[in-house]
């Protein structure tokens, strides 16, 4: 952190970025796992986000003549579905590139919604104290005490099964860890002398908290970000799998699953494939995270 | 360390209140009043329904009611469930010990192997079999465990025939459940083949269910472990000449351990949460599988009572671990 970044933050802080990002590159590219997650992810992002060109066929489009086809590589294989049929006939490998769009979208709007809550919630807490902190952190230690997936269930069942409603658990759930992290950073934020510093300069509150402590508390954040990107994919998947989360016919994988089950012992693609395509994706993810941790931990660099 | 006792004991207490009220809530926040909910599709004439609001004591103030709730939850009364009109505290002590017996043969498969897996991962840090070992921990911790039961039913009960697909025990065995735990239970009635029978059932909901605690217990062992191994003392011991076996089992494992029991303490929320898709998918006659079931059937007074229960277990399991914690680490006790 330079002297000057208080007092004349925006002239340096082109240059202050460029350099943070390479420094960040550097240890994070030292771990060949997380770079191979890193490729993995887009390779997922890019397939999502081009699922209409990909995709052989449309994600619910039925063929009545091939039920329950097996792959191509199998005995009464069929070379129009790549990764075989369902049993209404949908083609697998169109519906798990559809899917993909659900996961990420998933994995997205709950880390946004939890992070925005969390992180404003924690700042608030950490930086007001007193009252405000106690009531927060206990909030929070309720919401905690019950199991993720337990309590996600629970407020599915009051707002209805849906993969909106899922995401609102699952978000509402996650964001304990935010508030934890955001106030335990900004407590040992907090005294030092650059917030001392913009205060006596006459920083309001709220510049205070966004602005001068915020930034210096991320490192944590952006590590947890990864972190319940992934367990909000793995959560909207069981939801999606006991039918508390998205609803068929949507090509949501864990949807695909539940749909599957019963044709475990018969069709050993339509199980397997789904919760490959999740187990890839949180995978990946988690590569990344553990990168990322190693890169922003300052703890762990060996410089 | 009383002092200490009573001031984790304190702040478990708002949190506890702060669950029952949660719990409370539940029901109330339901679109419709509970008279209807309990009703259900027939309904009821509004002279029914005004007698039956007035015999649960809806029509009270919610303050009143709250405190009603309070007392006869603490008092053991979770209310009756609606479908098998058995009190909702019964039906949880019921089913509770199956959950606690594949919880326990879950985190027991965790630690048994998580353990060694961390210690010689550590201890041969950047090798082949560090990296293979902290792989596979990767993989099981990223595992959708929902998946990872239907693929081991494909391979074990599918093509191996080894395992059976659901429930606790062969449906030949019958016997008066003594302790409710299948394992004792099935050596008690004293029937050939019965231990056998309820064992093959429980290994793969174990494995399921014990997948993300071995991958958590092994990283957390491993990371502990290379922190010990950097210290000063172990050095010294080192330098005194002590055998490395007695260095890492002896002087440096002990210290390890305390994060690792407490992550192991931690897991008893996962482990809840697991059994929900473990006894869901494997027919686990369990807590997990009686929360779905009841949401599904909308049995809301079981779901509150269920609640309730599961928060207030994961609350004393994490007392207990933090009084243990202090116990082990005495600089924990004396801060603040």
């Amino acid at each position: 952190m330079s002297d000057n970044t208080i007092l004349d933050a925006s002239d340096t802080r082109a240059g202050g970025w460029r350099a943070a990002l390479s420094e960040f590159w550097h240890y994070f590219s030292e771990n060949r796992g997380a770079v191979i997650g890193l490729w993995v992810f887009v390779a997922v992002c890019l397939i999502a986000l081009f699922a209409d060109v990909i995709a052989p066929h449309l994600p619910n489009a039925q063929y009545r003549d091939a039920l329950l086809v097996p792959p191509v590589w199998q005995e009464g294989g069929d070379w129009r579905f790549l990764l075989g049929t369902d049993a209404v006939g949908r083609d697998m490998l169109s519906r798990l590139i559809h899917g993909s769009r659900y996961s990420l979208f998933v994995g997205c709007i709950v880390v946004t919604g939890a992070m925005l809550v969390g992180v404003t919630a924690g700042l608030v807490a950490g930086f007001v104290g007193g009252a405000v902190d106690t009531l927060v952190m206990r909030a929070m230690d309720i919401i905690l005490a019950f199991p993720s997936l337990l309590l996600a269930l629970a407020l599915v069942a009051i707002l209805g099964p849906s993969l909106t409603n899922a995401m609102i658990a699952i978000a509402i759930v996650q964001q304990p860890h935010y508030v934890r992290l955001t106030r335990a950073a900004v407590l040992g934020e907090r005294n030092k002398d650059y917030v001392t510093a913009a205060r006596v300069a006459g920083v309001g509150p709220m510049r205070l908290m966004f602005r001068t402590i915020l930034p210096n508390c991320m490192a944590p954040l952006i590590v947890q970000a990864a972190l319940s990107f992934s367990s909000a994919i793995l959560d909207a998947a069981a939801l999606g799998f006991l039918g508390m989360g998205a609803q068929p016919p949507t090509p949501e994988w864990g949807t695909m699953l539940a749909e599957a089950r019963e044709f475990i012992l018969r069709a050993w693609w339509v199980v397997t494939l789904p919760g490959l395509a999740i187990l890839v994706t949180v995978l990946a993810i988690n590569l990344m995270g553990d990168g990322l941790r190693d890169a922003l931990d300052p703890k762990l660099k060996r410089s | 360390m009383l002092a200490f006792l009573l001031r984790r004991i304190g702040l478990i207490i708002p949190t506890f209140i702060g669950v029952t009220i949660a719990a409370f809530a539940f029901i109330r926040i339901l679109p419709g009043d509970p008279v209807l909910l309990m009703a259900g599709e027939r309904g009821t004439s509004p002279e029914r329904h005004a007698e039956l609001m007035k015999q649960f004591g809806f029509d009270r103030p919610l303050w009143e009611q709250y405190l009603d709730y309070l007392f006869s939850a603490l008092q053991g009364d979770l209310g009756n469930s609606l479908v098998t009109k058995k009190p909702v505290w019964d039906e949880f002590f019921t089913l509770f010990p199956a959950t606690m017996e594949l919880s326990f043969c879950a985190i027991v498969f965790a630690v048994v192997l998580g353990i060694p897996a961390g210690i010689f991962a550590a201890v041969r840090r950047g090798s082949w079999f560090d990296q293979s070992i902290m792989g596979t921990a990767l993989v099981g911790y990223s595992m959708p465990i929902f998946w990872w039961g239907l693929l081991l039913i494909i391979l074990f009960s599918g093509m191996l025939g080894w395992t059976p697909v659901s429930g606790r025990i062969s449906l030949m065995y019958f016997f008066q459940p003594v302790t409710g735990f299948m394992l004792i239970d099935s050596l008690l009635s004293g029937q050939k083949g019965a231990f056998g029978s309820a064992v093959a059932h429980l290994i793969l909901p174990t494995i399921v269910l014990g997948t993300i605690p071995l991958a958590v217990v092994a990283r957390q062992t491993r990371s502990a472990m290379l922190e010990v191994l950097g210290e000063d003392y172990v050095r010294t011991a080192r330098a005194k000449g002590l055998s490395p076996s007695r260095v890492i089992g002896v002087h440096a494992l002990r210290n390890a351990m305390i994060p690792v029991i407490t992550t192991i303490g931690l897991q008893v929320g996962v482990l809840l949460a697991g059994a929900i898709l473990t006894e869901t998918i494997f027919s686990w006659p369990g807590i997990g599988k009686w929360m779905v079931d009841s949401i599904f059937r909308r049995d809301y007074p079981a779901v509150q009572g269920g609640l309730l229960m599961i928060a207030a277990i994961v609350m004393v399991v994490n007392l207990i671990v933090d009084l243990l914690y202090g116990l082990v680490n005495p600089r924990i006790r004396h801060t603040r």
